[in-house]
């Protein structure tokens, strides 16, 4: 298990330069304290810390200077005093999750600069947890455009790299619930929730994650973003981080350790553990995403400039306006056929009977009458690389098997042979072969799996199968 | 004291890429130069300023970003170094500035007078914003001048461009008289880009102007739009199109800078001198020059 412990906490200094000014200030203190015993106790070997106060607009940036030393005095509460820091970051490990961010399509890079200016959020939450840098740390920035997929996929690449380096990580999130403040200076004693609006949301969503239903906040988080957040950034996204940091699980075990207004905003520190809460887990509906394919560009009207020269294109190409021309399926005595499956791209039948043997023709993803690919085309109608979801291609083709079969009267039990054919064997052998196992691995066909230049359709996997099939 | 009055304002806008172009020992990259169109605006810009007389120069900056009301700089000196959050890899500056306590403990007088919510920052450890550092080398690399340097309230993210000009023109207003009472001659700088979509990736060197232009052909039609009210004279015009341009250009503006210098200087129906234009990854920035004084009976 790569992740031990998952924290929310808040940005604001209060908890750390004045505790002692307000009673909730004290209970948040008192909490971060708990959280960072709890980190301590867990073995984690690694902290990382998602700060919602670090801005980014090239991409995400991941802190990299081994000792940042500096005196961060707050833009608003600068009357609170000064907070000197004093870090030990793992800058192997930073640059270990920028490859690996990189590799899956993210615009990424490490800062490592005398006097670089680490934000509040990032200054509290290592200061208040990690007393005296008991282990090291990484920080990472919250980039002003990413949305959820990018968002997603920056933390996969964290645990990319996290698995690789054999680390065992607490995972912070330094955020505000709602971050309403209040406008005017206010004494300590005013403080309260901005508004019980913010209140109300801001106890809807701890009474989730004490549910341990992470993704579910995830799923909430533009909601959550248009009903209690300033606008200042696109979309509220840490818990979408965490979530992907957790494997997009809906039961963790939670506990809300404190929950207090901030001149105006909601403060909470949670701890978010990754044994199972026994409440079974829950579907979500959005889509579980593996890379980054880049800025769709929707405010280009000519899409040959691209704003992005790097990053692979992703505009979303209709599958049907590619590709060799589709053929009825040759009848014939022995032949099989069906409307359930795609159409052919040459002179063939679906499938040929012989005796108790059904051989098939190659079936790929193409979906019947759309003609659409599962997962996406491997490229668009210029040649151009697309990112594609393997899993997704995969399931497919065992479909159309599945379909062929059916007409044959028969079903996947029926499988004996599969010659499977991939046209990127490392990059997608891994995401094919976990569909196999769910699916035809549980029949039992013997099965060869080849790397190949090319399909004749822009798909990633084919597959040759043979069926017994009594009559 | 009398015959205290704002001088000129500007238009100045901070791009660090501006400083790391010009390689001044002050900043620790160096580069092969870059982004001339604006930086030959800021030539003009500085040769236009040493013809006016002037004791001060306020700055307000939409990178000291406060929620909690305005803020002004309220010690004597800030020493420090100041380093881009965004593109450290251009802009690490080493600075030492001056402030006119009196005449920022007269503006924040005048703001609390106005119903506004404002405060002295006077923690010496404040690392002083790097859009203000930027501006102030800009229009005076020698640091001549002794500066006051006020915050941006984000009201317009708090509430919207709307509140955000009420409270600006307030500030605004605000900011002349207390000028006005203090006797001084001063120069007032809003420093922000107009359009602000950036790229999100940089070039290999950042200095490579093959690959700096607009982000956008909108982009570009509304800067055009808003220097031509500028250079024109149209500022009521140009406060009243404030919230579409802010929203629809993403515009800089959006940190209050411009709406509180025009207000300053008592909504000018003369015409701002254009100094420059260009982009900086992507984004879209004017230098550009309101003359008041020409326009000040018994000034020169
Ligand atoms: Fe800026």
């Amino acid at each position: 298990m790569t992740v031990v412990a998952s924290f929310v906490v808040p940005v604001h200094p209060h908890p750390m330069l004045a505790p002692e000014s307000n009673e909730g200030y004290g209970r948040l203190r008192a909490a971060f304290d708990e959280a960072s015993a709890r980190i301590e106790a867990s073995g984690a070997d690694l902290l990382i810390v998602y700060s919602t106060t670090w801005p980014s607009i090239i991409g995400h940036q991941i802190q990299a200077d081994p000792n940042p030393v500096w005196n961060l005095v707050d833009h608003d509460f600068h009357e609170l005093g000064t907070m000197h820091y004093d870090f030990d970051i793992d800058a192997d490990f930073a640059h270990a999750w920028r490859d690996a961010a990189e590799g899956r399509g993210l615009t990424a890079r490490t800062v490592n600069y005398h006097g670089f200016p680490i934000d509040v959020g990032s200054v509290v939450s290592l200061s208040l947890l990690n007393p005296g840098n008991r282990i090291p740390a990484v920080i990472v920035s919250s980039n002003v455009y990413a949305n959820r997929t990018e968002t997603t996929v920056l933390a996969k690449s964290c645990l990319d790299a996290a698995a690789a380096a054999g680390k065992k990580v607490a995972v912070v999130a330094a955020m505000s619930l709602s971050n309403r403040m209040f406008t005017r200076r206010i004494e300590p004693e005013e403080d309260r929730i901005h508004s019980l609006k913010d209140d109300e949301w801001n106890r809807k969503i701890l009474q989730f994650l004490e549910d341990g239903r992470l993704e579910d906040v995830g799923q909430l988080s533009r909601t959550i973003h248009h009903q209690i957040r300033v606008q200042k950034v696109v979309a509220f996204k840490p818990m979408w981080f965490l979530s992907a940091m957790n494997d997009h699980r809906n039961d963790l075990t939670g506990e809300v350790l404190a929950y207090e207004a901030l001149h105006g905003a909601g403060g909470a520190v949670i701890h978010l553990d990754p044994a199972s809460n026994g409440r079974g887990d829950k579907e979500y509906d959005e889509e579980n995403v593996e890379v980054f394919g880049g800025d769709r560009n929707v405010l280009d009207t000519d899409s040959e400039e691209q704003d992005t020269e790097d990053a692979p294109a992703a505009h979303p190409a209709p599958a049907s306006n590619s590709g060799p021309a589709l053929w009825d399926p040759v009848e014939g005595e022995d032949a099989v056929n069906t409307d359930t499956a795609p159409k052919p791209v040459g002179a063939y039948p679906h499938a040929r009977r012989v005796g108790d043997m059904l051989y098939l023709s190659g079936v790929g993803p193409r979906q019947p009458g759309t003609n659409a690919i599962p997962g996406g085309p491997i490229h668009d109608g210029k040649g151009q690389a697309l990112d594609y979801d393997i899993k997704a291609q995969t399931r497919a083709v065992v479909q159309n098997v599945e379909r062929v079969l059916k007409e044959a009267g028969g079903s996947l039990e029926n499988v004996v042979d599969v010659t499977s054919f991939l046209v990127d064997m490392d990059r997608d052998f891994a995401g094919y072969n976990e569909v196999w196992a769910d699916t035809l691995g549980k029949v039992g066909p013997t099965r060869t799996t080849l790397a190949i230049r090319s399909l004749p359709t822009p798909i990633a996997v084919e597959m040759k199968v043979v069926a017994h099939l009594p009559q | 004291m009398g015959g205290g009055r704002i001088v000129a304002g500007c238009l100045a806008p901070h791009p660090p890429h501006l400083v790391y172009a010009e390689n001044p020992p002050q900043n620790e990259p160096s580069s092969e130069g870059g982004w001339e169109q604006l930086r030959w605006g800021y030539d003009r810009l500085r040769a236009s300023l040493a013809e006016v007389d002037h004791d001060v120069v306020v700055i307000l900056s939409p990178h000291w970003q406060t929620y909690v009301g305005t803020h002004l700089l309220g010690l004597e000196q800030f020493e420090g170094f100041s380093v881009d959050p965004v593109f450290p890899n251009l802009f690490r500056y080493t600075y030492d500035l001056t402030i006119d306590l009196d005449l920022a403990e007269g503006i924040h007088a005048e703001a609390l007078a106005a119903g506004l919510d404002a405060h002295m920052m006077r923690n010496p450890d404040f690392r002083v914003d790097y859009g203000t550092i930027t501006t102030a080398h800009l229009t005076d690399p020698e640091w001549s001048k002794p500066l006051v340097v006020i915050s941006s309230n984000r009201s317009r993210h708090y509430y919207s461009v709307e509140v955000m000009q009420e409270m600006m023109a307030e500030l605004g207003r605000a900011t002349k008289k207390a000028i006005e009472a203090s006797g001084k001659r001063a120069v007032v700088l809003a420093s922000n880009s107009l359009s602000h979509r950036h790229f999100t990736t940089e070039p290999e060197v950042p200095e490579d102007m093959s690959h700096e232009h607009i982000t956008s052909h909108a982009m570009h039609l509304w800067d055009m739009r808003i220097i031509d009210h500028m250079v024109n004279g149209r500022t009521k015009q140009l406060l009243d199109e404030m919230p579409e341009f802010t929203d629809q250009a993403i515009a800089e503006t959006d940190g209050g800078a411009l709406t509180w210098l025009l207000h300053a200087l008592d909504l000018p129906e003369y015409k701002a001198t254009l100094h420059g234009y260009g982009t900086v990854i992507g984004t879209g920035n004017a230098v550009v020059e309101w003359p008041a004084w020409r326009h000040q009976e018994g000034s020169a």
